[in-house]
């Protein structure tokens, strides 16, 4: 990953940074009106499963390059109670707090490449990426 | 940013006109379920147009906003939702099941003014 940036996400606000920011690499890149609102929408699910699970952690955004193509990385990252029932969490309509949870297949949808890491105790991670269509 | 609300005939109209925090959103909540009865409104449009992220607790805070103001006695039009916004919600399985949507505000009214004088018929 290239162009690293951090966010740390401790509040809704930071949310919002964090969607703006991902829409501006996003707009670098290339990447069309359609994908750049499905990057914002897909940021804005992750960061608030960090503040809803786990009150805190980063998204972290960079750029990567695959056999001649250009993509956004997003992470994100927390040190919250983890996700123990992983191939349930990924479920459609599946919901640990009502209305929320749902992100996670959804935002599996969205993206090219998904990838969920999750301790019980230690925390999750979430990396995903979409490549500018050509 | 604080949602303006103004008062168009019998009916109410919010703008949405940026990224909302939470604390805005339910804010909104609040003063329209009041307003609703202060003005005795038959209709609340929500016009979204300058929203370009729909996730899922806005979709939430708007089906939970258009439910309050029904128990209110009035009805929600949501307007404004762009082609992308929308592509996206349906990718992510969000949905407004039972609210009323609109592509505009002008269209909106139309649908609130229709509604309001088949009820008083």
């Amino acid at each position: 990953m290239e162009n690293e940036i951090c966010i740390t996400i401790e509040s809704v606000s930071d949310i919002i940074t964090a969607r703006e920011q991902g829409r501006t690499i996003g707009k670098g890149l290339g990447f069309s009106s359609t994908d750049l609102t499905i990057i914002a929408t897909v940021i804005s699910e992750v960061a608030r499963n960090i503040i809803v699970f786990a009150k805190e952690g980063e998204i972290i955004l960079g750029t990567a390059k695959q056999g001649g193509r250009h993509g956004i990385v997003i992470i994100a990252r927390d040190l919250g109670p983890g996700i123990p029932d992983i191939p349930l969490a990924m479920q459609d309509g599946y919901s640990t707090r009502k209305g929320l949870g749902l992100g996670l297949p959804g935002v599996r949808r969205l993206m090219d490449e998904f990838e969920l890491m999750s301790d019980v105790g230690k925390g999750t991670t979430v990396t995903m990426k979409k490549w500018v269509y050509q | 940013m604080e949602v303006p609300i103004l008062k168009q005939g019998g009916f109410l109209i919010a703008t949405i006109q940026a990224a909302l925090t939470d604390a805005d959103l339910l804010k909104l909540h609040y003063a329209l379920v009041e307003q609703v009865g202060k003005h005795r409104s038959k209709g609340v449009i929500i016009d979204v147009t300058a929203l370009d992220v729909m996730d899922s607790f806005a979709t939430r805070t708007l089906r939970s906003l258009a439910h309050m103001v029904r128990l209110r006695g009035a009805e929600t039009v949501i307007c404004g939702i762009q082609p992308e916004v929308a592509f996206t919600m349906v990718q992510l399985g969000l949905t407004l099941e039972g609210i009323s949507t609109a592509l505009d505000l002008e269209e909106g009214l139309a649908l609130l003014t229709q509604s309001s004088s088949k009820r008083e018929v």
